[in-house]
């Protein structure tokens, strides 16, 4: 084990799989060169060269378009978008090429590639700069939506999604790549795609939080620790495939659940998992399930509003007790 | 036969006089190859394979479109007739082990690339035996087998596909080639313009071939593209491109090879543009209120299968016997491939939830 920064373990990874296969190459804007924007490619042009290290012009539809194409015959891609903002320019091969390819040719061709960078909420960035959009890949067939809230998470999940025959939606939140934690080293170390982890245990209220929000959550859960209110805090890590057992199992225990996400709440992830909570276990909830999600406006640029924008550690705390009625 | 100058619809974008089928602006004449008459001097076996391909897809596409109204064939469907010599002349030039990407009006350039008419009228009727087992329809047929990459039926979406297959044919270190085909609507979309910078840019052995059909759906060329000789456009990219009169199988073989040798030799793109017609609706849902009977006549005098017979005939290469030969023959092939999708049974139901994933999770 080492202590890194999240965006050193995704480098790591990124690095390991290079070495590993000599069909992944990574491409994208600024990725080589400039040793990437946010520095999660740092090194890795010295190390692989101009071939499997791309800077890209910027022209998202089509270096993600290029990346399908390359993954139809034999090529294992990895396109980072500078930000997830800058993907939706590109939806159109993610969702029409990449996701639909497998199964509209019959199970001919499969799309391994991944499509990463940092998304979520950054730091006064405003409305076009600074929001969630895994409710939107999740929404399709065909795609994985990866989310890490950990160094050593985010290397692992990012080994598999690389590995994995299926094209991956591999979401780093903006805000955490400087957090650190202890990551193996190890080269073969890896954590299966849709499986959640209870990242702390708890018997009165299961709190569900993705990225940044699990920092969040874990800091709620002891806050309520003191007050008596044993939070059970789970990490889906993949929104699709969604572990919805692990999450069932918990509500089945604490027979209370709080939902917390950045993104907005109209048609989100919360709103799948309480709609998956309520058909499966609706006969062990003591309370309605409740969601705290980021407010429903495009993000504003004023420190104070911004602030008011994503939910805080008070605001989960105060979902939990609300379901458990104090 | 010879390349002849395709009437132009504006006056502010035809060529600059010069040489009749050839792009000719100022600006660009440096890198436009000029496409020569197409006199066959290819050996008889070839040209009269593609003359067999030209109207097997011809009478394919017909039988198509009365398996359509018969409801054998349901959603959207686009027949290639009119525009056979492009997809049967380009398609000729390449090797089996090379790539083809192409839109939704794709049943000739699948047939030309080897799928077997069984297998994509099969798909048409959307059954297990089809080449897309079913899944995929018109607009999606596939063969890995033949390296036929789909059938893509949004606007554009396969020319940074077709890129990336060429960008990875380099990476690889192999010399294959990539046809990439598309309509000339698609030449308004962004994906175009992205693709072709990025394929000049990194020398990427990928063919861009633009079949100007001179309307998109219902909308003519005119009413929408500012700039009307597409071929033009690859200056912008520095990128060779070429004129060719889409109606010759033979101009478009021989401009596919240059473009083929450039790929293949130098791994550089070439922007084709080649001038045809579609004589049908934009579907089979189209009844082109938007254009006049006579236009289309004028255009049918110049049919791809009827120009070529006559030269082929003159050259004494092809008899009426060879011919009736060939049509004997293309009848049987679309009989039997209708007889195989009516035969082939209906995708097993469990077929609905497979190849989601490569990798199932949960």
């Amino acid at each position: 084990m080492a202590v890194m920064t999240m965006r050193d373990a995704l480098n790591q990874a990124l690095k390991e799989e290079l070495e590993r296969d000599p069909s992944v190459f990574l491409m994208g804007e600024e990725v080589a060169e400039y040793q990437g924007a946010y520095k999660v490619t740092r090194g890795l042009l010295e190390t692989f060269g101009p071939k499997r290290v791309i800077d890209t012009p910027i022209t998202e539809l089509g270096f993600a378009g290029l990346g399908v194409g390359a993954a139809m015959v034999g090529l294992r891609p990895i396109v980072e978008f500078m930000t997830f903002n800058f993907s939706i320019l590109a939806t159109d091969q993610i969702i029409n090429s990449a996701a639909k390819m497998l199964y509209m040719s019959g199970g001919q061709f499969k799309i391994p590639i991944v499509f990463r960078g940092p998304g979520g909420s950054a730091y006064q960035v405003s409305s076009q700069h600074s929001q969630a959009l895994e409710s939107w890949f999740a929404y399709f067939p065909g795609l994985k939506v990866v989310m890490p809230s950990t160094p050593a998470d985010a290397k692992g999940l990012l080994k598999s999604s690389i590995r994995d025959d299926d094209p991956v939606i591999f979401i780093e939140q903006e805000r955490m790549y400087g957090m650190k934690g202890e990551v193996p080293e190890d080269a073969d170390f890896t954590i299966p795609l849709g499986v959640a982890e209870v990242k702390r245990e708890g018997t009165d209220a299961t709190i569900i939080a993705r990225s940044l929000m699990v920092p969040t959550a874990l800091k709620a859960a002891e806050q309520l620790e003191q007050d008596g209110v044993s939070c059970e805090v789970i990490d889906p890590r993949t929104i699709r495939p969604l572990d919805i057992n692990t999450i069932v199992e918990s509500v089945k225990k604490t027979n209370r659940a709080v939902i917390a996400e950045e993104s907005h709440p109209f048609c989100g992830v919360a709103a799948e998992i309480s709609a998956e909570i309520n058909e499966r276990a609706f006969d062990y909830l003591d309370a309605p399930v409740k969601r705290v999600s980021g407010v429903d406006v495009p993000m504003p640029y004023a420190k104070n509003l911004e602030r008011l924008a994503i939910p805080d550690v008070e605001q989960i705390v105060a979902a939990v007790r609300e379901v458990a009625y104090l | 036969m010879s390349s002849q100058t395709t009437e132009r619809r504006e006056k502010a974008n035809a060529p600059a006089g010069g040489t009749a089928g050839v792009i000719d602006a100022p600006t660009a004449k440096a890198r436009h190859e000029i496409s020569r008459a197409a006199a066959p001097e290819e050996g008889r076996e070839t040209l009269i394979k593609l003359l067999h391909q030209m109207i097997l897809i011809r009478r394919f596409e017909e039988k198509c479109a009365e398996a359509y109204s018969l409801g054998k064939i349901g959603g959207f469907c686009h027949l290639y007739i009119g525009q056979e010599a492009v997809g049967v002349g380009a398609i000729s030039a390449i090797r089996d082990d090379d790539y083809v990407l192409t839109s939704y009006r794709e049943h000739g350039q699948a047939i030309a690339k080897g799928i077997s008419p069984d297998a994509v009228m099969a798909e048409l009727y959307g059954k297990a035996g089809g080449c897309s087992r079913g899944k995929g329809g018109s607009m999606h047929l596939f063969d890995k087998d033949v390296n036929f990459l789909g059938g893509h039926a949004i606007v554009g979406g396969q020319i940074p596909l077709a890129t990336g297959v060429a960008f990875a044919s380099k990476y690889q270190e192999t010399d294959k080639v990539t046809l990439c085909f598309f309509g000339e609507a698609a030449v308004n979309q962004g994906a175009f313009h992205e693709s072709l910078n990025m394929a000049q840019l990194w020398k990427l052995p990928c063919i861009y071939i633009c079949e100007n059909n001179q309307y998109g759906m219902g909308t003519s060329l005119a009413r929408a593209m500012s700039l009307q000789n597409v071929a033009e456009k690859a200056c912008a990219y520095e990128m060779a491109s070429e004129f060719v009169d889409g109606m010759d199988v033979i101009a478009m073989r021989q401009a596919t090879q240059r473009a083929v040798q450039r790929a293949r030799e130098e791994s550089k793109p070439t922007l084709l543009e080649a001038r045809t017609y579609r004589y049908m609706g934009h579907s089979m849902s189209d009844p082109g209120n938007y254009r006049t009977r006579a236009e289309i006549e004028k255009h049918q005098e110049r049919d791809p299968i009827k120009i070529f017979t006559a030269t082929l005939k003159e050259q004494n290469i092809l008899s009426d016997k060879d011919l009736a030969a060939v049509e004997a023959e293309v009848k049987e092939q679309v009989e039997q491939a209708v007889r195989f999708a009516e035969e082939s049974p209906e995708p097993d139901e469990s077929e609905l939830y497979t190849n989601v994933y490569a990798n199932p999770l949960n």
